[in-house]
């Protein structure tokens, strides 16, 4: 709790007072690195404004040494350069989808909230721009209704939870099972193929030899990095996570912005439809499942605190993309999905402890250490 | 906090609001226009035409109500399992058709059940969630002397049916690791590269229908090189299907257990660019067989385990209503158990099954 407030607090008042300041590199609470110079470039990394880029370093460990495993494990495979660039980008498009739901879905967390209704927005988003009505106005009507499809729907969320009173986890609970019977209604159960060249081009086509689910991946993640690191909008979400009330009393209509958080997630599940159904030729109502789940996740491997206040971009996608090369790995060695649940739970419990250890007791260590130094 | 809510707006925003609000019911009505799907599942039911002069047994006879319980669809399957039962009532000029709601889970369709015997239908079919779960329910509507037909999910007490009638999970396996077997002798393929994309691994069919797979693929000396399980769903089956690809480079021959998610199958194979080895399909849809007809993707066959059961079941309840028996056969009465052989759809034979493909 304590860490919480203080790291709102100061992000507040910049925030209010010049909002387009020039923002320091590294994470949101950079408040702590100084001028240049190696020496304060260790305090910098030691400090609460590496905390992400240490984390996030951590994440890309975990990445060499699935790689690494893979490598001992099927070699005829990792022998062939092109194999491997192909099986990179395999990895990303499986991550591509799941990676876009988890930028909005780390936005809501920073923001103090949870969204366990993606999945579910998913699903009625795809099911709504793939009925043979919709598919009529061609690949421009279909994304459009996606989109928007998917953005009310998390517009409903926000207005639920700010203006209902609701607690997140109950309005979208709510709402995950409402969208998917209405999914189901909508499509009557039925698979609903897409038989429009240019949507399922999505996902076999590539620009330059980057497929275009990964550009789209890519293109997202860099907003959603922008937006969190280098605008007012991105500041406020910070504040309102860490501590409502201060936030409240330093000027943010804190209701206004927890609607516009749930709608940008919405928005990210209708980008995220598109791409689902690109892949899978067609969407229904079961589409997505328990997604809120692995986005959720994500996240939280990421290096966002589920209490809010605090979270990366980066550092999620690094989560999604830690995921994807697990069922990767796992598929590559013929080994059963439930033994892949089984390590995906610990990976998600270890980086959890990890974090519990940074907080209580690295970051007092590197403190009590300086203290002594500095004496 | 109770004195400072922390979400007590600090002005008032309401033109804000009201656009925002303004723009999502514009936008509501708007889409709700392209919610329609005319061209839907109607008119892709599998019925038995009632021809008296064909078949004496359709001819109208004593009056039969019928009731129906199945779970409620979440996949095309079950969809038309439904779908089915209730064009074949119709058919029938002496049917009455009573459906109830079996609702989400094997208690729901209990309670369903129990009201549905109060009203003494002459012959019950039921598809239930669990066979093991519904015995109860089957006893108890044998005893108040309603006739039941189990349909596909297998109760274990003989006593608690009058007809199963079910499809072959394990001979559909069996019969997928025949046709791969022998497409790959005949392409003289001694060590082939074998994929299987099953479906949901938790389900006991899914392990009878790999059971069949494997057995039959040891007749021929090979065996599966790399199982993914899925969860019948096309996006799982893409995802699924895309690692395979991966894990394999080259392929022989893949099987993949059910044709809805096949279409995110066949969609990762398109994504990837494969095309070196054959498919097999599983249940028969109408996607799968026309793809098989037109002969232009990797799916070159496809195993049946097909809805039309549901059609079957509603016909035979009829007879046994009216006590007739299957005029093919030297019994009177209609047998107690029947189990459809899975038949494989291949090129050649597509056109007399694709208007059996749900």
């Amino acid at each position: 709790m304590s860490e919480r407030t203080e790291t709102a607090a100061p992000a507040t008042v910049p925030a209010q007072s010049a909002p387009v300041s020039p923002a320091p590199t590294g994470s949101v609470d950079s408040g702590a690195r100084k001028g240049p110079g190696p020496v304060s470039w260790l305090s910098w990394w030691r400090g609460e404004a590496g905390e992400s880029a240490r984390r996030n370093l951590a994440l890309i460990g975990v990445l060499v040494v699935l790689i690494v495993i893979g490598m001992i494990t099927r070699p005829d495979l990792y022998g062939d350069l092109g194999w491997v660039g192909g099986n990179m980008m395999t990895i990303l498009k499986l991550a591509s989808a799941v990676g876009v739901v988890t930028v909005g879905m780390t936005f809501v967390i920073i923001g103090g909230g949870i969204d366990l209704s993606v999945g579910a927005i998913i699903a009625l988003a795809g099911v709504w721009s793939t009925t043979v009505a919709t598919q009529q106005f061609g690949a421009g009507g279909m994304i459009f209704t996606a989109v928007v499809v998917g953005t009310c729907v998390g517009l409903v969320n926000g207005l639920l939870i700010s203006y209902g009173r609701l607690v997140p986890f109950i309005a979208t609970l709510a709402m995950l099972v409402a969208a998917r019977g209405l999914a189901a209604e909508i499509s009557d159960k039925q698979t609903q193929v897409s038989t429009n060249q240019t949507i399922n081009g999505i996902a076999s086509e590539s620009v330059l030899g980057i497929p275009v689910l990964v550009i789209i991946l890519v293109a997202v993640v860099a907003a959603g990095w922008v937006l969190l690191n280098r605008t007012t909008f991105g500041r406020r979400t910070v504040a309102v996570g860490g501590n409502p009330e201060a936030a409240r009393l330093a000027g943010i209509n804190v209701r206004v912005h927890t609607v516009l958080l749930y709608t940008l997630s919405g928005l990210c599940c209708g980008i995220g439809a598109v791409m689902l159904t690109a892949q899978a030729n067609s969407a229904q109502a079961a589409m997505a499942n328990l997604y809120e789940l692995d986005a959720i996740a994500a996240a939280i491997i990421g290096g966002t605190l589920l209490s809010g206040g605090r979270g990366s971009v980066v550092g999620a996608l690094l989560g999604v993309v830690i995921f994807a090369t697990i069922t990767n790995l796992f598929a590559l060695n013929d080994l059963s999905p439930e033994a892949q649940n089984m390590v995906k739970g610990g990976i998600i419990v270890a980086a959890v402890l990890v974090q519990q250890f940074r907080f209580k007791s690295l970051t007092q260590f590197f403190a009590r250490n300086r203290l002594s130094s500095t004496s | 906090m109770t004195q400072h809510d922390p979400l007590r707006p600090v002005r008032d925003l309401s033109r804000r609001r009201l656009l925002l609000g303004g723009a999502a019911v514009g936008a509501g009505a708007l889409l709700t226009a392209c919610t329609s799907n005319e061209t839907g599942p109607t008119g892709n039911e599998q019925v038995k035409e009632a021809d008296a002069g064909a078949n004496p047994n359709a001819s109208p006879g004593k009056r039969v109500v019928i009731g129906f319980s199945a779970p409620a669809a979440d996949h095309g399957w079950l969809a038309a399992i439904t779908r089915n039962a209730e064009a074949q009532a119709k058919v029938y000029s002496d049917v009455e058709f009573r459906t109830v709601q079996a609702g989400a889970d094997a208690a729901a369709q209990r309670a369903a059940l129990s009201t549905l015997i109060s009203q003494k239908p002459d012959v019950i079919v039921m598809l239930p969630h669990d066979g093991k779960e519904l015995n109860a329910a089957g006893l108890e509507a044998m005893k108040a002397g309603v006739p039941v037909v189990n349909l596909d999910r297998a109760f274990p007490d003989a006593l608690a049916y009058r007809l199963q009638i079910k499809g072959d999970n394990y001979g559909m396996g069996v019969a997928a690791g025949r046709y791969i077997g022998e497409q790959m002798k005949a392409k003289g393929i001694a060590n082939p590269i074998i994929g299987e994309i099953a479906g949901m691994d938790e389900l006991e069919l899914t392990q009878e229908r790999s059971a069949g797979f494997a057995a039959e693929l040891a007749v021929y000396g090979f065996k599966v090189k790399n199982r993914r399980a899925a969860r019948f769903t096309a996006d799982t089956g893409q995802v699924e299907a895309s690692q395979l690809l991966r894990a394999e480079p080259k392929l022989d021959a893949v099987w993949n257990h059910d044709d809805d998610q096949g279409i995110g199958v066949l969609a990762a194979i398109q994504q990837a660019n494969r095309s070196e080895f054959i498919m097999v399909g599983g249940a028969g849809s109408k996607a799968a067989i026309d793809a098989i007809a037109a002969d232009n993707s990797v799916l070159k066959a496809t195993v049946t385990y097909s809805p039309s059961m549901a059609s079957s079941a509603i016909s035979l309840a009829r007879l046994i209503g009216q006590g007739r028996g299957m005029s093919d056969l030297v019994e009177l009465q209609v047998p107690k158990e029947i189990t459809l052989a899975s038949e494989t759809i291949t090129k050649e034979n597509a056109s007399a099954y694709s208007k059996l493909g749900f």
